[in-house]
């Protein structure tokens, strides 16, 4: 088994557990960049969806721009960034925001819209504000289906951030990309394990986030 | 925009023949993942059990950045087309499963029923009540597929001119000409663009019996609605 070798030997090897290159300090820098691009994508994508699932206007609006955005390629979108802007934090983080906020948005707006009518209609007769109606009532209801949404965003954020190396970040992608160029499979390997573990360990936290949030009531159903 | 389709001849290809290296390598991929995805979800169906863990295992690959899984491949299979597209098969089967094994259990059970109570063996019902129920679900998880395939192409062109459209972008570096970057990324997002559209024709031409209008929400991409399946 050829790649279970590579693996083998880049984790036995002590150097790559030190230091500025070493597996800590790539692993902390690809969480901190994962999760300033899904905050963002959350903060751009959570209050629109909210607000359009709860009115239910502008649906078809919402699936045109995130079917555009869909579109975009990421890696086409870095170098054009980075063409443009220069290198830096802010040309990874604009693709990544790209790619992470329509499955974000769609979902919370698709969450929101199919929550049962009739608890919202009697928290409507009770006189609740719209607000209340829509934190209180709405968001409870439609939390594990928008969870699903950002937990579906933050992996394809995990995965895709390794692109940050290409334009010298650093992150786990150093691993792949230098790999790639020193002709050192032991790197690309142990690099592409990490990454897969870091998914595996999104879908844990998001597992646990829908344990912990979301009320026992909506999970039995 | 000068200079936007002059294509750097170390490309070896005119502006057109990438466009249709870029399709080629993009939706074959798609292809091979649905010859693959049906008789696996066709399984995940008929043995319950069995569709967590392949879930589980869809998902891990899905998470494996693209340019590592070129690079591990290249010993394998070298610096050709078939390196970026294996991975795309694999990455398509992620969104394909859950879409078809979702829309192969909607179909009602009394519909089984009927199907089966007038002869129909289980390989006629599968390919005659069961396939053309789920069509739109399956349509829907072919549409998101396809337009994360042609997006990922571009990224072949990191291990040596196999990215098609993509290589636009490192000739863009190359030569410093920002507008080739431009092209490349214009051309790949209309490329997904038109695909999508087709892809929403063909499922009006195979569901003629769907109201058209109607059906609107359904034909929007439903993947993340299935809770259980990460999906992009």
């Amino acid at each position: 088994m050829n790649i279970l070798d590579f693996g083998n030997a880049f984790f036995s090897d002590s150097a790559h557990w030190h230091g500025y290159d070493g597996i800590p300090q790539r692993f902390w820098e690809h969480v901190q960049y994962s999760l300033l691009a899904l905050a963002v994508a959350a903060a751009i994508g959570l209050p629109v969806g909210l607000l359009t699932g709860h009115t239910g206007r502008g649906g078809n609006a919402l699936a045109l721009i995130a079917n555009a955005a869909r579109a975009l390629p990421s890696f086409g979108l870095l170098v054009l960034a980075v063409l443009s802007i220069g290198f830096g934090l802010l040309p990874v983080m604009i693709p990544l925001v790209v790619l992470a906020v329509p499955p974000i948005l769609v979902t919370t707006y698709e969450a929101v819209r199919s929550v049962d009518p009739s608890p919202v209609d009697a928290a409507r007769g009770m006189g609740m504000h719209e607000s209340r109606i829509l934190l209180q009532v709405e968001l409870p209801v439609a939390l594990p289906l928008i969870l699903s949404g950002l937990r579906s965003a933050a992996i394809q954020i995990v995965s895709t951030a390794t692109i940050a190396a290409y334009v010298s970040l650093g992150g786990l992608g150093r691993y792949i990309v230098d790999g790639l160029y020193q002709r050192d499979y032991e790197k690309v390997v142990g690099g592409a394990t990490l990454v897969a573990v870091l998914a595996l360990i999104t879908l844990a936290v998001f597992w646990a986030a829908g344990r912990f949030a979301v009320s026992p009531g909506v999970r039995r159903r | 925009m000068n200079g936007f389709f002059d294509i750097p001849s170390d490309l070896q290809h005119s502006w057109a023949g990438l466009i249709g290296l870029h399709l080629r390598e993009s939706l074959l991929p798609v292809a091979a993942g649905l010859l693959l995805a049906l008789p696996l979800a066709q399984l995940c169906v008929r043995f319950r059990w069995l569709y967590p863990p392949v879930l589980g295992l869809t998902t891990v690959l899905y998470a494996v950045p693209s340019l590592a899984f070129f690079v591990v491949l290249i010993d394998y299979t070298g610096q050709t087309e078939l390196t970026v597209m294996i991975p795309l098969a694999v990455y398509s089967l992620v969104v394909l499963i859950p879409a078809i094994v979702d829309g192969v259990r909607s179909v009602p059970q009394e519909t089984l029923a009927a199907a089966t109570a007038m002869g129909f063996g289980p390989v006629r019902r599968y390919l005659q009540v069961q396939l053309p129920i789920a069509a739109p679900a399956i349509m829907a998880g072919l549409r998101v597929a396809t337009v994360s395939s042609i997006s990922l192409v571009s990224v072949g062109a990191l291990i040596g001119n196999q990215g098609a459209l993509g290589n636009l972008l490192a000739a863009a570096q190359k030569y410093d000409r920002p507008e080739l970057a431009v092209n490349a990324v214009v051309t790949m997002a209309v490329l997904a663009i038109l695909c999508d559209a087709l892809l929403v024709l063909l499922r009006v031409l195979l569901t003629p019996w769907m109201p058209r209008g109607a059906h609107r929400r359904a034909a929007a991409p439903r993947e993340q609605l299935t809770p259980e399946g990460v999906t992009r």
